[in-house]
């Protein structure tokens, strides 16, 4: 199984460690994973505000960069489901249309391929899942408070299998953040009371970390969270499930 | 005239009321989460409205047609407007035929849409809004700010100071109950002495030429049955094809608006009471545009129940009259560009995308998609700023090469590191109210290079 690992812009420029502990994770359990050193980004802050006609170059240097995987993966929900909802437009058609069909976010990764049961990690702190919005409605990492459906969570899955980590329960499990990409700074009002309220549901409940399978709303909150001189931190999946 | 990011900063600014009205509306949509979990077939119901719906906007020429034909059949009398100012001068004529100067009017978001009040205002017709929540945001002399409930941004406190002021109640009145009922006084003498009542439309059936008209408050009823001209305002597209499938909507409706198994009074109505006359006015005012649009002619399928303005985060956090629209929230901002797209353009923005009002709509429209492609609609259309379309041409640029993307990040990183107060103060709308993430003293990209040699 040969895996290209897709590191978002901004964890290649600001979580570096995100990175780090994917690629480790996925070696862990014998994957074999390469890195394309020549990928950028998924287009989505263009397409998000409205300028999806300029990303065709950007779709282009994607399907250049992970032609030939067995799979994609990367640890962000938000730029996989851009991935399989916008990539389109570029000369090589089933190349563009099998990386739709076999990108995956790390966790539905984790659950639904390499389907792992059991994990060395430990992480004996309170934490807090805040449900990314793409990840949970648009990948379907886990059930939705506004549906009557039977309730699962793939994250949850997999945090339950870390020694010593204690999830925290919720007022609003799955509210969003307010990052929503330049949304952050077009609505700065909306966006920061948005985080604040959700960080404070995480500290309410003694969240010693609060995670996500989204880099971006924990980059969100942790701007928050310092600026109020919270002891509280924030931890990407991923570094949680390669702990210890 | 100030966009939705103002209008919402300006609101922003006293913190606790932006906490009360999340919290309300919060509270609003988990009796729908709770209710809606009550019935087993739920999500089964919204697929069977949704597709109901399909068929009806697929051949609504030939269903509008049907129900002409039966409300004529019924006695009804059926007028058709192309826009806001054609139903306007509808509604004023029947009332200066009937010599009406005064009428009471039950919740039609649709007389908002067209802004029948101020119309009629202004050729000398008094109006009385009789749903209680109207009628609060009419004395105060505001617009709605939702559309299943009108005055949510007001405190009871806040209502006490308007009926203090409008309806002689004691100041500093602010048990509901008695304000309830002091609206209720007032309101009496007005249904028993006006001769024209209007109301809205929830469902009107080709089948039959009838139509349902939905309140909790009764004030439909007592408004049409009391006057003796009943003029009924609708927008083309709420025809359902046959009374069965009121079951279906109904069961729908109240459930996703507040809650409830169903609203207090569903009424049916059909042909007049002798001596009595009712009138449907048809309007379109751009529901035909909208219909040819491909992807967005599915937004006409809503059924009005605010479920979207309630689970909205950024809604609940910027309230109503941030959109400066009749229908404000997630669907206004989907229906709202397409009568005038450079007014709203902002609409579509105000928005994480985070999908939760697709996941509530009782008749599925995708509304979060249809954001998104408002988004690409108005940007090629020309509605956007320059200095933006020249920062997005930047970073598409920026991200078409491995090259130039790596020497960006790595200048990036260097400004955040070695002079941060070039992105860390006020002008950079993030630092505002966060910090900036901390500098990492290399990217992926490199620590992959040195640590892995099989790198590609």
């Amino acid at each position: 199984m040969r895996v290209g690992l897709f590191i978002p812009c901004y964890i290649d420029q600001f979580y570096p460690q995100v990175g780090i502990a994917t690629l480790q994770l996925l070696e862990k359990f014998g994957v074999e994973v390469s890195y394309p050193e020549k990928q950028t980004c998924c287009g989505q802050p263009l397409a998000n505000s409205g300028y999806e006609h300029l990303t065709q170059p950007i779709n282009n240097c994607f399907v250049e960069n992970f032609t030939g995987f067995d799979y994609v993966v990367s640890p962000s929900g938000s730029c996989v489901l851009h991935i399989k909802e916008h990539l389109y437009g570029t000369d090589k058609v089933d190349e563009t249309r099998q990386i739709k069909e076999n990108v995956y976010e790390l966790v539905e990764f984790l659950t639904d391929v390499l389907k792992i049961e059991d994990l060395t990690a430990s992480f004996p702190y309170k934490v807090g899942l805040h449900q990314s919005c793409h990840g949970q409605r648009g990948l379907r990492l886990a059930s939705m408070s506004e549906l009557n459906e039977a309730p699962f969570s793939k994250p949850e899955t997999l945090l339950k299998m870390v020694k010593g980590l204690n999830l925290i329960e919720l007022k609003r499990k799955d509210e969003c953040c307010g990052f929503g990409g330049t949304f952050c700074v077009t609505e700065e009002a909306v966006s920061f009371k948005m985080g604040k309220d959700r960080v404070k549901d995480h500290t309410d409940h003694d969240a010693e970390y609060i995670t996500a399978a989204d880099m971006s709303c924990l980059m969100h909150m942790e701007g928050i969270l310092k600026r109020a001189n919270s002891k509280v931190k924030v931890i990407h999946i991923a570094e949680i499930l390669n702990a210890g | 005239m100030k966009d939705h990011a103002a209008l919402a900063d300006i609101f922003n600014r006293d913190e606790e009321r932006v906490s009360w009205h999340d919290d309300t509306l919060w509270f609003v949509r988990e009796k729908r989460d709770k209710v809606s979990k009550d019935i087993e077939d739920w999500e089964q119901l919204r697929n069977a409205a949704s597709q109901i719906k399909d068929n009806v906007l697929s051949a609504l020429d030939r269903y509008l047609i049907q129900f002409e034909k039966n409300a004529l059949k019924n006695g009804v009398i059926v007028h058709w407007a192309a826009d806001a100012l054609e139903h306007n001068r509808i509604v004023l004529s029947l009332l200066k035929k009937a010599e009406v100067k005064s009428m009471v009017k039950s919740k039609s978001m649709l007389t908002e849409e067209c802004h029948l009040n101020e119309f009629l205002i202004e050729n000398g017709i008094e109006v009385i809004d009789t749903d209680l929540g109207e009628r609060i945001v009419q004395l105060a002399n505001e617009a709605p700010s939702h559309i299943v409930l009108p005055c949510i941004h007001k405190k009871k406190e806040e209502i006490g100071e308007i009926f203090h002021e409008f309806l002689g109640t004691p100041k500093g009145l602010s048990d509901p109950q008695q304000l309830t009922e002091a609206a209720r006084q007032d309101l009496r003498e007005k249904f028993l002495t006006r001769k024209a009542a209007l109301t809205g439309v929830n469902f009107a059936i080709a089948e039959t030429g009838e139509f349902v008209v939905c309140t909790n408050e009764g004030n439909a009823d007592m408004g049409a049955h009391l006057a003796d001209i009943h003029i009924a305002s609708m927008g083309f597209e709420k025809i359902i094809p046959e009374r069965k499938h009121l079951g279906v909507f109904l069961r729908l409706l109240a459930r996703s608006a507040t809650g409830q198994p169903i609203t207090t009074y569903s009424s049916h109505f059909k042909r007049p009471l002798k001596n009595k006359e009712i009138h449907i006015v048809i309007v379109d005012n751009g529901r035909t545009i909208q219909l040819g649009r491909e992807d967005f002619r599915n937004s006409l399928k809503c059924i009005r129940c605010g479920a979207c303005m309630n689970t909205c985060p950024v809604y609940r956090r910027s309230g109503g009259h941030s959109y400066h629209t009749a229908i404000a929230g997630p669907i206004g901002s989907i229906l709202a560009p397409n009568l005038d797209m450079e007014k709203y353009k902002d609409l579509p923005f105000a928005s994480t995308l985070c999908g939760s009002c697709t996941n509530v709509c009782p008749v599925k429209i995708d509304i979060h998609q249809q954001l998104y492609k408002w988004r690409q609609v108005i940007v090629q259309s020309g509605y956007t700023d320059t200095s933006k379309t020249i920062a997005m041409k930047g970073m598409a640029f920026t991200l078409s090469s491995s090259r130039i993307f790596d020497f960006a990040g790595k200048s990036m990183r260097l400004t955040l590191k070695y002079i941060p107060f070039a992105i860390n103060n006020q002008l950079n709308p993030w630092y505002k109210n966060r910090e900036m993430p901390e500098v990492p003293k290399e990217s992926f990209k490199k620590w992959y290079h040195q640590n892995r040699k099989n790198g590609n």
